[in-house]
């Protein structure tokens, strides 16, 4: 059965009857693999027959291009940033999720609320406030953390950066002087927002750790279910 | 829930239609008290170039839907707030404002957002110590504005929502559920009603006295010398 529903009322004018599509959110850190994984069930599911649409943060029309320069920048208020991500979240919320799941489309985000919410409530946010600023997403049919053990994560980044980035060591909190120090007290913090979230919404976690195709392997098979679940005449392979 | 420690600081804004002189008594306001040698501020709504230009690419193009010009206006709002109207509150400074959260509580209303949605919203944001409301019958309002038949904006006008193919129409007919919506937060948020068609000079007197009864202006005079 089919039926979306948002956290809590809908944004103005939207019928959740006409969405046939599916909403799979995959979360995660920065060099966890998310993006890569997306790639990867992109393509799968294309090759299956289903349309695929993609989102992100940062994508937006409306505020994209803004919300990058402000990340350089460093000159909004944490207060403003939330407010910058939520717009940004919206607009690809109303001009590309909706569309697409009414199109009947596979709606791969690559994070989703989820990752806006943990890092406001790192830096001091009103968990209660930030639930009502995205209460009008449309719940997921899944969400899939991919959890990555620190030591994995610095040397993924490391190797792959050659360096730490400003936002994702959490540098802006004043945590340590030292980058490596901060990324790690940061990421943590992080990891315990995602845990209080995934009490609140039920994520389904995924080992991270493991080689790249086992994740992939893992995750196919997870959409698979989620999928056969809402089409239940499809054959998927 | 513990209440938050109030600022200092005297937060008065003015409301009301486009028209209603609102705009003019909050500037002789600003005269007065700043000739007074108080500590005052007239917050100039300079948000940060780069949630303006988001602002304006969105207007421009037409990408607003209710929601996103809801969040686009919170986020200029909180950027407002944070850097100039709560830490001038904080130092015990008078702030004046043209225009607060009622604008967009009435706005975002007409345009189907949830009221309660958009009151969580600006959650952040204290209620002014008075809110100026400036009432004038609709008819007065837009007569003023619409007298020389001035270059509407889009979404000043309230095109989007579809009222009317005519853009002055489409004011009209948006001016007043805006107006309809003022009328309800006057109650709910204990507004200090005005009767805008008085003439500026004889409003300024009146505006004058409920401030200068209301607060204890020598509490706020400067520290630096000017």
């Amino acid at each position: 059965m089919n039926t979306k529903r948002c956290f809590g009322s809908p944004t103005p004018g939207l019928d959740l009857s006409r969405l046939t599509g599916a909403l799979i959110v995959v979360e995660g850190p920065d060099s966890s693999g998310r993006s890569t994984h997306i790639g990867l069930l992109a393509e799968w599911l294309e090759h299956a027959g289903y349309p695929v649409a993609q989102i992100g943060l940062k994508r937006s029309r409306l505020v994209g291009n803004e919300l990058e320069l402000a990340k350089q920048g460093n000159v909004l208020s944490p207060r403003t940033m939330s407010l910058f991500y939520a717009t940004d979240f919206y607009d690809q919320l109303e001009n590309t999720i909706v569309p697409s799941l009414r199109a009947g489309s596979v709606v791969l985000a690559d994070r989703y609320v989820f990752t806006p919410m943990a890092r406001d409530v790192v830096r001091g946010a009103d968990p209660d406030w930030l639930a009502s600023l995205y209460s009008k997403a449309i719940v997921p049919d899944a969400v899939f953390y991919l959890q990555v053990s620190d030591r994995a994560l610095v040397d993924r980044t490391l190797a792959s950066h050659s360096g730490l980035d400003y936002w994702e060591s959490g540098m802006d909190l004043g945590l340590e002087r030292d980058w490596f120090g901060s990324f790690i007290k940061y990421q943590r913090r992080v990891r315990a927002e995602f845990r209080k979230l995934q009490d609140r919404f039920g994520f389904d976690v995924i080992n991270g750790n493991h080689s790249l195709p086992a994740v992939q392997a893992d995750l196919k098979e997870r959409v698979r279910r989620v999928l056969l679940a809402l089409y239940p005449d499809h054959e998927i392979p | 829930m513990i209440r938050k420690k109030r600022e200092p600081g005297v937060l008065i804004a003015v409301e009301g239609l486009d028209g209603s002189g609102k705009s003019t008594q909050i500037h002789l306001l600003h005269e007065w008290l700043y000739g007074l040698r108080l500590r005052v501020h007239f917050t100039e709504w300079n948000s940060s170039s780069l949630v303006r230009s988001a602002t304006r690419r969105g207007k421009k193009k037409q990408l607003l839907t209710p929601t996103t010009f809801s969040l686009i206006h919170a986020t200029d709002f909180a950027d407002r707030y944070e850097r100039q109207i709560l830490p001038m509150l904080r130092g015990g400074y008078i702030v004046l404002c043209d225009r607060y959260i009622f604008t967009s509580f009435a706005r975002d209303a007409v345009r189907g957002c949830d009221p309660d949605w958009v009151r969580k919203l600006y959650g952040f944001a204290r209620i002014p110590d008075f809110t100026l409301y400036f009432r004038l019958p609709l008819e007065t309002a837009l007569g003023r504005i619409l007298e020389g038949r001035p270059q509407l904006k889009y979404f000043e006008a309230g095109m989007d929502l579809g009222l009317s193919s005519d853009i002055y129409e489409s004011f009209r007919l948006f001016q007043g559920r805006v107006m309809d919506q003022y009328e309800g937060l006057a109650g709910e948020f204990g507004f200090t009603i005005l009767d805008a068609t008085r003439n500026v000079h004889d409003q300024q007197q009146v505006v004058r006295s409920i401030i200068g009864d209301g607060i204890d202006l020598s509490d706020y005079r400067t520290r630096v010398p000017r």
